[in-house]
């Protein structure tokens, strides 16, 4: 055992003291700012210095005055010597073997715990409802709706400019997570290319995309309009606005799904119906 | 002095005595008390962990008081100025009545994100200790499997008490979270639905998060945490070779006083610096964000780190997916689910794995130093580099505009980097770790031949000979102290 020195042992004596006193004044200044209306910086540093100077104190108290001696303790082997696992065996077995002898009353409990577990999972099913044709239309469905912007206000052809962009929803539909869809005036000298089937889709050179990326369903909220691309800003899939929103980059693997446009009576852009796919990301039995 | 001793001492002693006549406990407490620990600075690792999640519990319950997890949409009236008048859920009002209009909320908000990180990190690093000295090898399996459960758990639970606020950047993430549940085979609907109560965003997830976040994880990591504490005073903890030093000992400090007191002290340095964090560095600014709203997102989300090795991998994955008969297995499932299984999965068997094909069955309490096991090493920093990798790959967009780069180049190099960097990262270190053996005169475990491997994993090694260690070729040459 190594005594400390009793020179060390006099600064040493201070400089913990002096870590516990400025531990008591940062306490007392926490308790102060905190009365007089609090402010985080210094809530946090007070707090820091309180607890630090208690830490800092004890971790010198430790060096200096308490033993710093090396101890060995033996180790004794884990596993159990084979007579008290005999034993052990013994015992469990004395206590099973009354009951294991009767071969219906074994099996009468285990059909009996087994009902009970499964019927406990019966409860699981409560969470939610089962998933059904949701995933796979939007409010778009079932006929003619105007599209709006989140105010709630309609659009009209003149209303996006060349390259212009904006988000739109189904009327009524402004919160729906499945909805927000992109509306994009291409230029027309910019070679855009309707998919087979899908050429009255557009009006002039206005198209409407899913903005829900069928990656992870990020909105595709970055308009490249020099090549026509749109870029998720979470995961950088990259897709051709020119050739149906192809992904021709990053880890989406489908297009992204196209909404069939006209013009109402007002002049007005509406939706003909829903989205040409399922909207945002795949699932198993999305094409059943 | 000493007539003070002998009064406190008097005054001590009933107190001590009446509880003893009750539980009868003095000799367990001297055992206790008397317990040795081995000294390296590496050991505290895993302590800053447990201090951590003191703090997270001490803070989080503080919070509780006054969040409310509620998708109620109210209009915001609070504090802060640049949000007035806006719609938003309950939820995100309520953090950000903690960040402005409750005292000392913001800071014990703060501390809590900030111990968060601290104890991912501390669980991190400290898996990664035990992997390098092989301190995971017979008897310690079990307590290995454990600490694997409490990251899996620690993760999970990061995630969900970030994801509760419903900012913008949180439900972004839980956008991505749901669409990787979704992307399960067979069952991804039905586990979506059952979780978040419906489609997405879902009525109930915040609730259910809540609840998950608060009791739930948090018990089950309590009682996990017990056990590993309980696991390691069972086999006393491993030590690093020295002299004196024995397979069937262990030297160092008594627990009283002078460890009790290093880790006491350790206690509150930790929990200074994590209040300084908490005070000075923002973290997790929501009022910024905004509320969720399912049409926008802005560039440069990142998700906490401990998160960002699964957005790198979702990122650098290419456009690929399986479709086949009208059913499809679609791309994030490879990256967010496979990927994380096989992650956990490896972790949980890594000392199965290793002892099959080292045939090396036996106990060890003496820790290994890590260039003594060269082809162990060189595999964990191979590991490492892939998922720093990963890592970064999430940070793709953000590397892309900072150093003016088109991002497509930058997930390329990426794409390749995540194959070609462990592989480099895995054979400097080989080398570097034999370099090292000769250079210091240590023994060396001898190597495997990679050939035998796959036979040894499938168990079908047969050893060439009938020498007395015959299925031992990575066993280390005994050092001096195991000798003895």
């Amino acid at each position: 055992m190594t005594s400390p020195e009793p020179t060390s042992g006099g600064a040493a004596e201070r400089l913990a003291a002096a870590c516990f006193l400025l531990a008591t004044a940062a306490a007392i200044g926490l308790a102060v700012v905190y009365w007089r209306g609090g402010q985080t910086q210094l809530e946090g540093i007070m707090l820091a210095v309180a607890l630090g100077g208690i830490g800092m104190g004890i971790v010198v108290v430790a060096k200096a005055f308490l033993p710093d001696e090396e101890a060995t303790e033996a180790r004794e082997p884990l596993a159990s010597p084979e007579a008290e696992v005999a034993k052990l065996t013994a015992d469990l077995e004395s206590g099973e073997a009354p009951v294991a002898r009767r071969r219906v009353l074994v099996a009468s409990l285990g059909a009996a715990l087994t009902a009970l577990g499964a019927s406990l999972l019966f409860p699981i099913r409560s969470l939610g409802p089962r998933p059904g044709r949701g995933l796979k239309t939007t409010p778009y469905e079932g006929g003619r709706k105007r599209v709006v912007r989140a105010d709630g206000t309609p659009v009209r052809p003149a209303d996006l400019p060349e390259d212009g962009v904006i988000t739109v929803w189904p009327e009524g539909h402004t919160d729906a997570a499945d909805a927000p869809t992109l509306l994009i005036h291409v230029r027309p000298n910019q070679g855009f290319r309707p998919r087979p089937g899908r050429e009255g889709w557009t009006i002039g050179n206005i198209v409407a995309y899913s903005k829900i990326c069928t990656h992870v369903g990020c909105p595709v909220g970055l308009y490249q309009a020099a090549e026509g691309l749109l870029l998720c800003p979470c995961h950088q899939s990259t897709f051709n606005v020119l050739e149906g929103a192809r992904p021709i980059f990053g880890p989406a693997a489908r297009s992204l799904p196209q909404l069939p446009l006209a013009l109402d009576a007002a002049g007005y852009i509406v939706a003909t119906g829903d989205f040409s796919d399922p909207v945002g990301p795949g699932f198993w039995d999305r094409e059943r | 002095m000493s007539r003070t001793t002998r009064a406190r001492r008097a005054k001590r002693e009933p107190v001590g005595r009446w509880i003893d006549d009750r539980l009868g406990v003095a000799k367990l407490a001297r055992t206790a008390l008397n317990k040795v620990f081995p000294d390296h600075w590496s050991f505290m690792i895993g302590e800053l962990g447990l201090y951590s999640f003191v703090i997270l519990v001490l803070t989080g319950a503080y919070l509780t008081f006054f969040f409310r997890a509620s998708t109620t949409e109210v209009t915001y009236a609070g504090s802060y100025d640049a949000l007035r008048g806006v719609r938003m859920t309950e939820a995100y009002r309520s953090a950000l009545d903690i960040s402005f209009d409750v005292r000392a909320g913001l800071l014990m908000r703060q501390i809590h994100h900030w111990a968060a990180l601290l104890f991912l990190a501390s669980i991190v690093v400290h898996l990664g200790r035990v992997f390098f000295t092989g301190a995971f090898r017979r008897p310690r399996e079990i307590n290995w499997m454990v600490g694997v459960t409490l990251l899996i758990l620690a993760i999970f639970n990061g995630f969900a008490g970030y994801s509760l606020l419903d900012d913008q950047l949180s439900g972004t993430g839980l956008r991505i979270a749901y669409s990787i549940a979704l992307s399960i085979p067979v069952a991804g609907t039905w586990i979506t639905s059952l979780l978040f109560g419906g489609e997405f965003p879902g009525p109930d997830i915040i609730n259910r998060l809540y609840v998950i976040h608060i009791l739930i994880i948090p018990a089950i990591i309590t009682v996990l945490l017990t056990v590993h504490l309980a696991i390691v005073v069972r086999h006393k903890h491993t030590q690093f070779p020295g002299p004196g030093r024995r397979e069937d000992n262990v030297v160092g400090e008594r627990m009283w006083p002078t460890y009790a007191a290093k880790a006491t002290g350790l206690f509150f340095l930790t929990a200074a610096v994590v209040c300084f964090l908490g005070g000075v560095f923002q973290i997790n600014p929501i009022w910024i964000y905004g509320p969720f709203d399912a049409a926008q997102v802005s560039s440069a989300s990142q998700p906490d780190w401990y998160m960002g090795w699964l957005d790198g991998a979702l990122r650098i994955m290419p456009g690929w997916e399986i479709r086949a008969f009208g059913f499809e297995i679609p791309n994030p499932f490879f990256p967010g689910v496979l990927l994380a299984g096989l992650t956990f999965g490896l972790l949980f068997a890594w000392p199965f794995l290793e002892a099959r094909v080292t045939g090396d069955h036996g106990e060890h309490h003496i820790d290994d130093r890590p260039r003594q096991r060269p082809v162990r090493t060189a595999l964990g920093v191979a590991t490492i580099a892939f998922y720093v990798i990963l890592f970064l790959g999430a940070g793709a967009d953000v590397l892309s505009t900072t150093f003016g780069l088109s991002v497509n180049s930058v997930l390329w190099t990426f794409r390749f980097a995540v194959f070609v960097a462990p592989v480099v990262a895995g054979s400097v270190t080989y080398r570097l770790c034999r370099e090292l053996c000769r250079r210091d005169g240590l023994p060396m475990a001898s190597k495997v031949s990679w050939g035998e491997i796959p036979s040894r994993l499938l168990g079908r090694h047969r050893p060439p000979d009938a020498s007395p260690h015959p299925a031992e070729p990575d066993e280390p040459m005994p050092t001096h102290d195991e000798l003895v």
